[in-house]
């Protein structure tokens, strides 16, 4: 059964999730992909303050369709997380303390996650109609000229995710290959 | 000489551009069944849930199966005695993707200038096109909204033709092995191999529109498919990279002959989301021109 989880996270909740873990999410998060991390990144480069208050809250890496008509969003999963490695670090060192995306982490970010007691979560890529059924409400809150790029502030009911980096050094991805690896590939 | 007008083409693209979008096609889903089926991990088998729950949503709801509704790539097989009327062809098709993307409430995902400004074009256009001219009277247009995820997994190398058939194995299963969980396994892995760089890559996207898992007409070409699934099914990366089984769905190679110093190989990866269709437009003699 998946665990409850209400966002923001909480020092305890980030200490009781592992990876594999299947959780659904409850409250509120924030939404950026690559151009809002540059300016945000820029930002802190720069001492100024970021458009939202980061400490304890939880990213979720995504560009959504248009919304149709009588809808809060349109189709809504997660984008390649990768992309977002090099900025990572520096968010999670301003107080980050989740991330939601899809795929590996670099080696750097797997590192700060631990150094900050910060999780990494996955949702299912390509299931971005049924995680839009999870998301109730979307407000653009930061650099609306971004387009599809702006920052959003997304209220969720049990949004699905799996646990992949928990603060113990967990890594699901490691983990299920080498269980599932059948020795003989070449 | 019979005539497709050009009108005709645009409603064509943004039909198909809109149910690709929605809508599954039975090979695509017949293959994840497949795959839940022998599919051994159990969060691999939640995340084959997942996605064929997506699929009815999707369906039902006609909202995009992925919030990433790709780059439009559209192939077309023109018949030399077809004459397209009415319009330039290519405006045609861009004009297509452009009422697709708008009135599907699509998103629109191409930017201009990709080195620089990475400005959106605004409607998702233009299309990247190819084209084939091929006996007959009729246009053939297939589609295949191509998410970034996977398209960014791409790869090809120029082997030396000593690396031979096992040199081509180990380049495919590296790709997929290197992607692990980016490219949204399990994947359809196109191949191309031969011919010059740039005929290799687009045959590995090409070999994309078959039907999930219908093998190469060619024999030697359908065994070399098996023995680079069975291999990549051994990675053990599974449905969205959570451990498994399943990694592809199926292997799809084509083949053309190269020169005799190349082995041109390209690896083209298709997400789950395997959004493809196609739809033939028959020539008709325009009764004024006889």
């Amino acid at each position: 059964m998946p665990i409850k989880v209400n966002l923001p996270l909480t020092e305890k909740t980030l200490s009781e999730l592992r990876s594999g873990d299947n959780v659904l999410l409850n409250g509120s998060l924030y939404v950026a992909r690559d151009a809002a991390h540059k300016r945000m990144v820029e930002a802190i480069e720069r001492g100024e303050p970021l458009p939202f208050d980061i400490k304890g809250q939880t990213l979720y890496y995504m560009g959504p369709s248009p919304a149709p008509p009588g809808r809060p969003i349109g189709s809504a999963g997660p984008t390649t997380s990768a992309r977002m490695d090099i900025y990572t670090p520096r968010l999670l060192a301003a107080g980050l303390k989740g991330m939601i995306g899809k795929g590996i982490r670099s080696e750097e970010v797997k590192d700060a996650i631990k150094k900050y007691g910060a999780i990494y979560l996955a949702a299912v890529g390509g299931a971005g109609a049924l995680i839009s059924k999870s998301i109730i409400k979307a407000d653009v809150v930061a650099y609306a000229d971004l387009g599809p790029e702006a920052v959003l502030r997304l209220e969720v009911k049990d949004f699905p995710a799996t646990v992949i980096n928990d603060i113990y050094g967990g890594d699901l991805y490691a983990e299920g290959k080498v269980k599932y690896r059948r020795k003989k590939i070449g | 000489m019979r005539e497709i007008k050009a009108g005709t083409v645009t409603e064509a693209v943004a039909k198909l551009f809109k149910q690709a979008n929605y809508e599954l096609g039975e090979d695509v889903l017949n293959a994840i069944k497949k795959a839940r089926r022998e599919e051994e991990s159990p969060p691999g088998r939640e995340v084959i849930d997942t996605i064929l729950k997506n699929a009815e949503i999707a369906s039902s709801e006609r909202i995009p199966l992925c919030q990433d509704c790709g780059t439009a790539v559209v192939f077309l097989e023109l018949g030399q005695d077809a004459h397209i009327a009415g319009g330039d062809l290519y405006q045609a098709v861009n004009e297509g993707v452009r009422q697709a993307y708008d009135e599907g409430y699509l998103r629109k995902s191409m930017v201009a200038r990709p080195f620089s400004d990475r400005t959106n074009t605004g409607d998702n256009t233009p299309a990247v096109i190819h084209t084939d001219i091929v006996p007959g009277d009729r246009l053939k247009i297939s589609v295949l909204p191509k998410g970034g995820g996977a398209e960014n997994m791409a790869k090809m190398g120029m082997l030396l033709p000593s690396a031979g058939r096992q040199g081509v194995v180990e380049l495919v299963v590296n790709t997929v092995e290197e992607a692990w969980s980016k490219p949204c396994p399990p994947v359809i892995v196109g191949v191309g191999i031969g011919g010059t760089a740039e005929k290799a890559a687009s045959m590995a996207k090409h070999a994309l529109l078959r039907k999930v898992g219908e093998p190469s007409p060619d024999a030697e070409t359908a065994d070399l498919e098996r023995e680079i699934l069975e291999k990549v099914n051994n990675l053990g990366i599974g449905p969205m990279g959570y451990g498994g089984r399943v990694t592809a769905l199926a292997v799809h190679a084509e083949s053309f002959p190269a020169h005799i110093t190349a082995l041109p190989v390209a690896v083209n990866l298709q997400c789950h989301s395997a959004r493809h269709g196609e739809i033939i437009l028959q020539g008709i003699v325009n009764a004024n021109k006889g």
